[in-house]
């Protein structure tokens, strides 16, 4: 199964990530390269299997629904690359 | 040993050389304060590194914060993936170039409580994703034994460190072999514990139901030390198992006459390198005259592993990864025009060209009319895979066979051609699918490379692993060989 140029923008998009057109053919081969070998997935004998989604079988835990941390806005604001009176900053969404 | 004997140059072998545990008596004793140790250790760094590339920031040591800790005063350096509250955490990353962590992750607070002491954070593939430390954002590490080679990855820079005797131990993790293979390339012993064994929280995801941090250090005594400190229950990390860690230490000495050791009988195929093959060989006899009893397994469909891998790792990095949106923390793009903009120009200028790729492989795999045809047929040979390792643990208690196919390549060697790269992680990641404990114990060199011997377990069978290893480790004395670096006199 192989990527067409569209398919890869398309993904590209959902993904956000942008492909420009002088790295679409390299990345496409790459990536082509890459689902090739998913052809080996193509065996009978995993038809009945039951999918696998985690190495070990076990429950989800619950925890009582407390609260454990404490607000810490100022320091995970202090990361932010662009802020201003403990917001966010974005370009405008609506004009 | 006075302090005046504790070099600043680096070329004291007896303390570079010295296990923790002869570290730490040599602290009891009053040979050396652990600012002496941490101020050697620091020098050294400071003289070696730059001819290596093994570490992305370095940390300014701090008292221990235990004196009576088993790794009270003990130097280390984290994989640049785990969280430690007020150090820049990159993950290898432009896109965490600047990040500075806001808590500890679990595994750090544990080293710390248990006194270790951090002198830096070491230099890996970017978000853990690549075989060759090729793809840091803050540049590619040198092997210590040969600097045209890789030192493998994603942990290249721990195996790097510790290889170079820059740190006792170090931290790092593997989601396909990102400990057992630059452990096996630079001639160290690394060991990815059972998924679930050590807490997750604070490590930088990557794969989510693969993900599992470990300890890369010169022998397997000191990685049952630092395993044994850093593993155990997190209520924070909701996969992390709820089950009693065991004193690694005590089962060390057992004898391992009458242990049952599985070869995979695939593993020894033409894509093994015949001259690493012969090295594994002749490990496997010395843990036969130890007295052990090997047994030809079937471990087939490696190749079907890989495939299954290559879907799923890729599919849980492009979730994980959508939260880089150069919105709340991270890289940020220079004057986005709007909303669609700033996310896609901060993705695409704050991740490098592998993350990209298997962020948009994964998104493929997930999306809608492909999903059947891979994410849920990958999970599926996921199964197959692990039914495998099942059907042969009733016939062994472990599994012995090669780490990689080759020692480390040269590097550039595979740079051009992912799908290439990914072959070398064909025995390493097995193992991850089914979430089994592994390790990488050096067994011999080839070529002047170093060749790691894999050792598989049961599920939270680290004991024993620890155990064969170090009962190999009594046998022969590849763990204790160090490379050769530049100004450095104690190449032995």
């Amino acid at each position: 199964m192989s990527l067409t140029n569209d398919q890869l923008q398309a993904v590209a998009h959902l993904a956000r990530i942008a492909v420009e057109p002088d790295w679409a053919e390299a990345l496409r081969s790459d990536i082509n390269g890459i689902l090739e070998q998913a052809d080996r997935l193509d065996d009978p004998r995993l038809n009945d299997l039951e999918p696998m989604a985690h190495p070990l079988d076990q429950v989800q835990r619950l925890r009582p629904d407390e609260v454990t941390e404490t607000d810490d806005r100022e320091t995970l604001m202090a990361a932010a690359p662009a802020q201003e009176n403990g917001l966010f900053l974005v370009p405008k969404v609506i004009e | 040993m006075s302090t005046s004997d504790i070099p600043h140059r680096g070329g004291d072998a007896a303390l570079i050389n010295a296990s923790i545990a002869e570290l730490r008596a040599g602290l009891a004793a009053g040979e050396y304060t652990a600012n002496d140790l941490s101020a050697a250790f620091a020098a050294r760094i400071e003289t070696i590194d730059p001819s290596l590339n093994s570490l992305v920031s370095r940390v300014e040591p701090v008292e221990p914060a235990s004196e009576t800790g088993r790794l009270a005063g003990i130097p280390y350096v984290h994989k640049d993936i785990f969280c430690a509250k007020g150090t820049r955490t990159t993950c290898g990353s432009r896109m965490l170039a600047d990040w500075v962590a806001p808590y500890d992750s679990t595994v750090h607070e544990r080293l710390t409580r248990s006194g270790a002491v951090l002198l830096g954070k070491a230099n890996m593939d970017e978000f853990a994703m690549g075989s060759s430390n090729e793809n840091s954002h803050f540049g590619a590490v040198a092997n210590p034994w040969d600097t045209n080679a890789v030192p493998g990855g994603s942990s290249g820079g721990s195996a790097a460190a510790v290889a170079a005797r820059l740190v006792p131990f170090a931290t790092g993790t593997d989601t396909g072999g990102s400990i057992r293979q630059p452990a096996a390339f630079c001639g160290v012993t690394g060991i990815k514990p059972t998924y679930g064994r050590v807490s997750r929280y604070g490590m930088i995801a990557y794969a989510s139901s693969f993900d599992q941090g470990g300890v890369i250090a010169k022998s397997a005594e000191d990685c049952a030390t630092v395993l044994g400190e850093m593993a155990g229950f997190d209520e924070r990390d909701s996969t992390s198992a709820d089950r009693e860690v065991p004193d690694y230490a005590a089962t060390l000495n057992d004898s391992i006459a009458g242990l049952r050791v599985g070869i995979p009988r695939q593993w020894f195929s033409e894509a093994l390198d015949p001259a690493v093959g012969d090295a594994v060989t002749a490990a496997i006899d010395e843990l036969r005259a130890a007295g052990a009893e090997t047994v030809e397994i079937d471990l087939p469909d490696a190749d079907i592993a890989l495939a299954a891998y290559y879907l799923l790792a890729p599919a849980e990095a492009s979730s994980n990864l959508s939260r880089f949106d150069g919105v709340r923390f991270g890289y940020r793009c220079e004057d986005p025009k709007d909303l669609q903009d700033l996310y896609e120009r901060s993705r695409s200028e704050g991740f490098g060209a592998e993350v990209k790729r298997r962020i948009l492989v994964g998104t493929y795999a997930l999306s809608a009319g492909y999903y059947d045809a891979f994410y849920r047929r990958a999970q599926k040979a996921r199964r197959l895979v692990t039914d495998h390792f099942q059907r042969a643990f009733e016939q062994c208690d472990v599994i012995a066979g090669p780490v990689t196919p080759t020692p480390a390549f040269d590097r550039g060697a595979h740079s051009d051609d992912p799908a290439k790269m990914y072959l070398e992680d064909i025995f390493t990641i097995p193992v991850n699918l089914a979430g089994l404990p592994g390790m990488s114990v050096p067994a011999g060199f080839v070529a002047g490379r170093p060749v790691g011997l894999q050792l598989i377990g049961r599920h939270f069978d680290e004991a024993r692993l620890l155990n064969v290893a170090h009962q190999y480790q009594q046998r022969v004395d590849w763990h204790t060989r160090m490379p050769s670096l530049g100004g450095d006199s104690s190449n032995h």
